[in-house]
């Protein structure tokens, strides 16, 4: 029975458009110059500690973290510092970049080596010195992640492979590939983390992935760091925003992340599968995250498929190394087509967290004209964190944050949904971002006024 | 030089215009069962209240001089469904007031398209019935199906001088029953639609057809209309009223597809929706079966469209994981 009919909540499933799916990632090379920002994570990044004309090699670390929650940033190939100047990020912040350029030898530094992992503590502090941040897109600190505030007691691991962002199939790839790692790495993260139970959560067009991970699993089954919850393996139906932290979390155990939460509120964690992947390789090799795995796709692609590049290569040249394109590219995306962040300039460097590269033509990147609001309700059925977006659209118009903090306006996890399914083509999220900023000024101004009183 | 917009960068194929196309389509069976049981002159009604619903659309947007909007077909669908509750002889100087009515008084001068309070077609029919009584309170049906109510038809007809392919002035089951009668069209005409009534709303089957087109591709949902029809079938049970009489015929299943289920004059959420439809269905069993008048539907629409926003806000949910406002 459909749902549909019923006229019950329902989900979004936008085309799938995974054509890279199945495809083996690609190792591309030969890059005679990167260029990398020394802020690519949320929260404060580097400072550099390198400087015009040094000699750097792949995994030399390049800035110094500034504060706890910043993560080093290192080399991705070797050569000579040719600058070091702040730049405007396309987000309209500022960062230190560090241009590298190539002496085409692909030195390893001898820094790289296998961290010693002991305890918890040597356990967090190697996945900070590997750079990571969460690859699933956010960008958040893994390190603090994997470092929930005191008093919370975490009892399971949320191992995110849902990948349900249309065109993205890097996730999916991962897994097929490198099933071991990843397993090997939730166990690794889920042991020093003392946490005793795994679940791993999939869409169910990823049944190749899914059964790559179930072998592994199968084949951890002797590891030392077996928890004693054992691992399971959800496969869930294909819908958007499955992948959501507070949506996998809810699918998955059926917990509820309180509003302005942390999943640690819910007694869980979720990592990325690609995170936890690239964690196991980085305490086998010790070698820091310097290269990303990325799909490249979008109608103006020759080639489309699944690479690895190194962090630093601007897409231009990754477009180019890769097979090119066959139009005029009208719009370029760092990440999914729902929720990725539109590039002004082909030449914007990879960044850790991207994903996937879209190179949309015109007619893909056409933006549709506004009309008015029906008040049919789509919106509100697809809503995952059942919020009313239409209300919070209009309430944002009428500059009303009175009327947006009662309707929960920071509860939106800007997935984009409502815009989506909108038949009036109403920037729904897009408004609905600046109703969460009027609501945080607002509590500021307040806090203010009460501070002075 | 590269667009950048604010994501998603994509969006489903559904727009305002395709929802109001399958509207459209799914008043087609009703259009076509009116053509034989009321003849051309119903389809004429329908043509002309759609067109002349765009002129006045288009000619308001000129007007206001705001962005041209009938391309939404909104208008056609509000044009339709007026001429859908009118009745074959009505003329057509009252159906360009009604358009107007429901167009320029009722949607335009709202704001248009989302920002009308009242359902336009219903307030349109409801202010055509005020003032217009005599107009639009003569029923008719072809000849040919004439035959139920009275006790040998083709006597009759030639004692009036029609064919069965005139259209023949009868009353409606509801004023039939209302009146206490006794020669009640059979369940099976009034399922055809085979008697006396407005053109768009006498076809149960054909109005099926068509609630059942807007259900399975999710243009609507069962709640409004479920409860709606329920309720009021319910009442006029409790109250020993001839339901069948009651669910068949006027303007029930009609509103409970295409009114009850107006977007914007409904509420979103899905408790809202059952208390619309068991609000409209109280209302009009009360009007129906206390009032004076055999027919009740408009007004209670009307009259829970007025509650709309009022429902919206009762029924809007807490969002998932939110807590609830503790007002100081």
């Amino acid at each position: 029975m459909k749902m549909k009919w019923l006229g019950l909540p329902r989900p979004i499933h936008p085309a799938d458009k995974k054509g890279t799916a199945g495809m083996a990632i690609k190792p591309l090379t030969g890059f005679s110059r990167v260029t990398i920002p020394l802020d690519m994570q949320v929260g404060p990044g580097c400072e550099a500690i390198v400087a015009k004309g040094d000699h750097v090699e792949i995994g030399d670390p390049l800035g110094h973290p500034i504060g706890p929650w910043s993560v080093p940033v290192h080399a991705s190939i070797s050569g000579t510092v040719e600058s070091v100047q702040d730049q405007i990020l396309s987000d309209g912040g500022h960062a230190e970049y560090v241009t590298i350029v190539s002496d085409d030898l692909n030195t390893i530094s001898e820094c790289v080596k296998a961290p010693v992992v002991t305890d918890r503590e040597s356990f967090l502090e190697a996945v900070r010195a590997s750079g990571v941040v969460g690859l699933g897109g956010a960008a958040f600190p893994t390190h603090i992640k994997l470092n929930p505030p005191p008093g919370k007691t975490i009892d399971t691991l949320i191992v995110n492979a849902a990948e349900c962002e249309p065109y993205i199939t890097v996730d999916n790839m991962v897994c097929v590939e490198g099933a071991d790692d990843c397993v090997a790495g939730a166990l690794a993260t889920a042991h020093w983390s003392g946490i005793d139970k795994i679940v791993i959560g999939l869409e169910d067009n990823k049944k190749d992935a899914a059964q790559a991970i179930r072998e592994a699993v199968g084949r951890a089954r002797q590891s030392e760091f077996w928890p004693s919850g054992g691992i399971d393996i959800k496969v869930l139906k294909t819908s958007y925003p499955t992948g959501a932290e507070k949506v996998l979390i809810r699918l998955i155990n059926g917990r509820i992340v309180p509003e302005g939460g942390l999943p640690a509120d819910a007694g869980v964690i979720v990592q990325n599968i690609m995170t936890l992947w690239f964690i196991a390789r980085y305490l086998r090799t010790g070698m820091p995250l310097v290269k990303k795995w990325i799909t490249l796709d979008g109608g103006a692609v020759k080639t489309p498929g699944n690479f690895e590049v190194p962090i630093g290569s601007t897409i231009e040249d990754v477009i180019e190394k890769a097979g090119g394109l066959k139009a005029d590219p009208s719009k370029i995306i760092m990440g999914g087509p729902m929720m990725g962040v539109a590039v002004d300039d082909i030449k914007r460097p990879i960044l850790k967290h991207n994903n996937a590269i879209l190179v949309l033509t015109e007619e893909e990147a056409a933006l549709p004209e506004e009309s008015a609001c029906i008040q049919c309700g789509r919106c509100f059925r697809a809503c995952p964190m059942r919020l009313m977006p239409a209300a919070l659209d209009k309430a944002t118009r009428a500059n009303n944050p009175a009327e947006l903090s009662e309707r929960h306006v920071l509860n939106c996890i800007e997935c984009g949904s409502c815009t989506y399914v909108c038949p009036a083509k109403r920037y729904l999220v897009q408004n609905i971002r600046n109703g969460k900023s009027l609501v945080r000024a607002a509590k500021a101004a307040a806090r203010e006024k009460g501070g002075k009183s | 030089m590269l667009r950048v917009s604010a994501s998603p960068h994509i969006r489903d194929r559904v727009s305002t215009r395709s929802v109001m196309l399958h509207v459209i389509i799914a008043l087609v069976p009703v259009i076509i069962a009116s053509y034989f049981i009321f003849g051309w002159r119903a389809l004429m009604l329908f043509a002309v209240s759609a067109c002349s619903a765009v002129l006045f659309e288009a000619l308001s947007r000129i007007v206001m001089k705001r962005k041209q909007t009938v391309g939404d077909l909104s208008a056609v669908v509000t044009g339709l469904l007026l001429a859908a509750s009118l009745p074959a002889t009505c003329p057509v100087w009252v159906l360009l007031i009604g358009n107007f009515v429901a167009i320029v008084v009722v949607k335009q001068m709202f704001g248009g398209l989302g920002e009308n309070f009242a359902n336009p077609a219903v307030t349109a029919r409801i202010v055509l019935s005020v003032s217009f009584t005599a107009q639009i309170s003569t029923f008719s049906v072809l000849g040919r199906f004439i035959g139920s109510d009275l006790a040998s038809s083709s006597t009759y007809l030639e004692s009036i001088g029609k064919t069965t392919t005139d259209l023949v002035s009868s009353s409606t089951p509801l004023a039939i029953a209302a009146q206490g009668q006794p020669y009640l069209p059979s369940a099976l005409d009034l399922f055809f639609g085979r008697h006396a009534g407005c053109i768009g709303e006498t076809s149960v089957i054909a109005l099926l057809i068509g609630g059942l087109y807007l259900l399975m591709t999710g243009i609507i949902d069962v709640w409004a209309p479920l409860t709606f029809i329920g309720t009021t079938v319910l009442f006029t049970w409790a109250t020993g009223q001839d339901v069948l009489v009651h669910l068949l015929s006027g303007a029930l299943i009609l509103a409970a597809f295409f009114m009850v289920t107006d977007y914007v004059t409904t509420p979103t959420t899905i408790p809202g929706k059952i208390i619309f439809g068991i609000g409209a269905g109280l209302l009009t069993g009360l009007l129906r079966v206390f009032s004076a008048m055999p027919e009740g539907v408009s007004f209670a629409v009307l009259l829970m469209n007025i509650l709309t926003p009022h429902i919206e806000r009762w029924t809007t949910p807490l969002t998932i994981g939110g807590v609830k406002h503790v007002k100081s």
